[in-house]
């Protein structure tokens, strides 16, 4: 244990908590998972197609899951209460969405689009009012203590997904996806789906807007200060507590985000949406390293590959090989692809 | 050497519940009455109750005493949060509940059922434990969590072996059967559905105070020992991975039983019943609520909420349609979100009585 810290430390404070650094061995894992997937699947046209579609989900999975890592690897808090903010991020999008049903059905790009961004806001707004107020009322009281870390938040996730059943009802809501971004676009052989290209520029934007405000601002500084060492931030006279809880506004904000791509993705909603997707963000976390970004982003389009493409070839063990994917990162790096901090 | 007609003496039968209860005594007046009673309860039930309900409420009780007292012996002793114990509930309940189904209701292929299922519980629990119990506790949470998914989503996927959603239905062996009737020397006739409620009764107890045995043996010190401050046990010289792996084999192996437990006495398996998520939370309430780390806990936890689960609802029923006139109220009120309410007092007991109910007796 005690080795393995001493040395995790040395080695996470070469690495910053994005991607950079000298370590691109990571980033080969995907083209490399692609090309094994390729002689398996047969038909290069599928091929790309489920490529292309891994890609969106995982920009989909990248947006819900950064927020959580951050705030894991700023504060040490790891909230298992992170699906509760996706399910009600995507029911505030659906609840902004029925009364624009007018925008939706319109078959114009700039109305849609416009419905949508009311949707998002509305569905951020949301979650960052309620991320706040469960910073507040459910996770502070807890700072350090993992254990009840641990079961507070999943506390907070059933009360949480039971008031979404007394607010919205029980049953299964459908999603309307704007006319605009129904349907594929072809090019050559290959149809590519609108809403994943969507999915995949905001789930871009997240990314390179999050490392510019980490690499180039004061802000994004602290906050990687903050995360290779805490304590001394502090002694420098920083309010690191101030620095979390925006932290965690922002997570559950993303969450919100995300929640709502992933219901327009499915195209139905139901309450248990959030605990659904965070089985696979917590693989991308494990995989990526608790408190990495980098880490995050390749776990996340890694977790998205392997369950298209075993969804295309296997789907019964869809889940199992990304287990799979999970034990060989593990036994390759015990600590995920980019350890940060002596995590 | 004692014989039956012996007077027992104070002093003598205080140092034999000493040993049954390995010195860990409830420590505590109205604790030992609840327990006294509950026990007595149990071991009365199919007296006490002729109902179908009440009976196989009992049984519930005694299956998830078992589970939850294993999951203590993690949570409570050790200090690591899995999710994937009811992974090795289920693996116990398909376990024999599969090998009931296609090798026959016999006790032979109900114990090579339970075979097969407690080695590649155990063998899971330490690859878990090896794999991610060694970089962070934190970790444990979150794999455990992937890998009890994962499981659950093949049982049910795998619908030609374990019968998919639907589950399995199968006979048990004749003993134990509701059909069977067995004429007893002195006590007239007796059901099957007795005899297989005191199995499952007493193998229950047995259960428990093995599980009482072990936390405070020297193992368990070590454990608590671990849970309290694991860089120090590891500096006394502790291998704290191998206590933590030993603990989670332990406990798979336990909750295994208590799978097996549960498929004998309600013949059916199913993912809903044994695999789903809901299931363990249901044992993550049991053990706060009851008190971690205390083992009555077990005890007292798994009673309240299973009562509390089969009355509670119809109680709720009954409040929500009197409050039907007002805005939202009937909706809280509703049956189906009693978990509602059990989740904002698992929270209020995380932060007020970290110790539950066993830990609040103790101290008055």
């Amino acid at each position: 244990m005690v080795e393995q810290d001493g040395a995790a430390t040395a080695s996470g404070a070469s690495e910053a908590v994005a991607a950079g650094g000298a370590d691109y061995l990571p980033i080969l894992l995907v083209p490399a998972l692609a090309a094994a997937a390729l002689p398996l699947i047969g038909n290069p046209v599928t091929w790309i197609t489920l490529t292309i579609a891994a890609l969106a989900m995982g920009m989909m999975i990248f947006v819900i899951a950064s927020g959580l890592t951050l705030v894991f690897g700023l504060m040490d808090v790891l909230n298992f209460g992170h699906g509760a903010f996706i399910a009600i991020g995507a029911y505030l999008a659906m609840t902004t969405l029925v009364p624009l049903a007018g925008w939706i059905q319109a078959d114009q790009l700039g109305l849609n689009l416009a419905a949508l961004g009311l949707a998002i806001l509305a569905a951020m707004a949301g979650t960052s009012v309620i991320g706040w107020a469960f910073e507040r009322v459910i996770i502070m009281p807890v700072y350090g203590q993992h254990l009840k870390q641990i079961l507070i938040t999943t506390g907070g996730l059933i009360v949480t997904e039971q008031l979404i059943h007394v607010v919205w009802g029980g049953d299964q809501k459908p999603m309307p996806l704007p006319t605009a971004l129904r349907g594929a676009i072809t090019i050559g052989d290959v149809a590519v789906e609108k809403f994943r290209l969507l999915a995949m520029v905001v789930g871009l934007a997240v990314f390179v807007a999050m490392l510019l405000v980490l690499n180039r601002t004061k802000l994004g500084l602290l906050i990687r200060a903050g995360v290779e060492n805490r304590e001394m931030v502090e002694a420098l006279g920083y309010r690191i507590r101030r620095l979390f809880v925006a932290v965690f506004v922002a997570g559950s904000a993303l969450a919100g985000l995300g929640g709502t791509l992933w219901a327009l993705y499915r195209e139905t909603l139901t309450a248990g949406i959030g605990s659904e997707v965070i089985v696979l963000v917590f693989i991308v976390i494990i995989i990526g390293g608790l408190g990495s970004i980098g880490g995050c982003f390749l776990g996340s389009v890694l977790v998205a590959q392997m369950a298209n493409y075993t969804g295309y070839l296997a789907s019964k063990v869809a889940l199992a090989s990304n287990i799979l994917l999970m034990v060989i990162i593990l036994m390759w790096r015990p600590q995920g692809l980019y350890a940060v901090g002596g995590r | 050497m004692r014989w039956a007609g012996d007077k027992e003496n104070p002093v003598e039968r205080r140092a034999m519940i000493n040993t049954l209860l390995s010195g860990d005594l409830p420590r505590s007046r109205l604790l030992s009455a609840v327990l006294v009673l509950i026990l007595a309860t149990l071991a009365a039930a199919p007296v006490l109750f002729p109902g179908a309900q009440a009976i196989n409420t009992a049984a519930k009780i005694c299956v998830f005493v078992v589970l939850v007292a294993s999951y203590d012996l993690l949570l409570g002793y050790t200090g690591i949060v899995s999710f994937a114990h009811t992974m090795f509930y289920g693996l116990g309940g398909y376990g024999v509940g599969l090998a009931l189904y296609t090798w026959g209701p016999t006790w032979t292929s109900a114990l090579a059922g339970l075979s097969v299922a407690l080695v590649t519980a155990i063998v899971l629990a330490f690859l878990i434990g090896l794999f991610s119990l060694r970089v962070r506790a934190i970790f444990f949470a979150m794999v455990t969590l992937a890998v009890a998914s994962a499981f659950a989503i093949l049982a049910a996927q795998l619908s030609t072996l374990t019968g998919g959603e639907d589950g399995r239905s199968f006979r048990v062996p004749e003993l134990v059967r509701p059909n069977t009737l067995i004429e007893l020397p002195f006590a007239g006739p007796i059901t099957g559905r007795t005899i297989a409620y005191y199995v499952v009764f007493l193998s229950a107890f047995a259960l428990f105070l093995a599980a009482l045995r072990i936390v405070n043996s020297p193992f368990g010190r070590v454990l608590q020992a671990i849970r309290e401050n694991d860089f120090r046990a590891e500096a006394l010289g502790y291998r704290t991975v191998v206590y933590r792996t030993s603990a989670n084999c332990l406990a798979a192996g336990m909750a295994v039983l208590a799978g097996a437990l549960n498929s004998l006495w309600f013949r059916y398996t199913g993912p809903d019943t044994t695999l789903s998520f809901a299931i363990m939370l249901d044992i993550l309430l049991m053990v706060v609520i009851g008190g971690m780390g205390t083992m009555y806990g077990a005890v007292v936890g798994a009673t309240l909420f299973i009562v509390a689960q089969n009355y509670l609802q119809k109680l709720m029923g009954a409040a929500a349609k009197s409050t039907q006139a007002l805005p939202l109220v009937p909706d809280l009120l509703q049956p189906d979100r009693w978990l509602l309410w059990l989740g904002v007092l698992f929270v209020l007991s995380v932060y007020f009585f970290p110790t539950g109910i066993v830990g609040k007796l103790r101290q008055a």
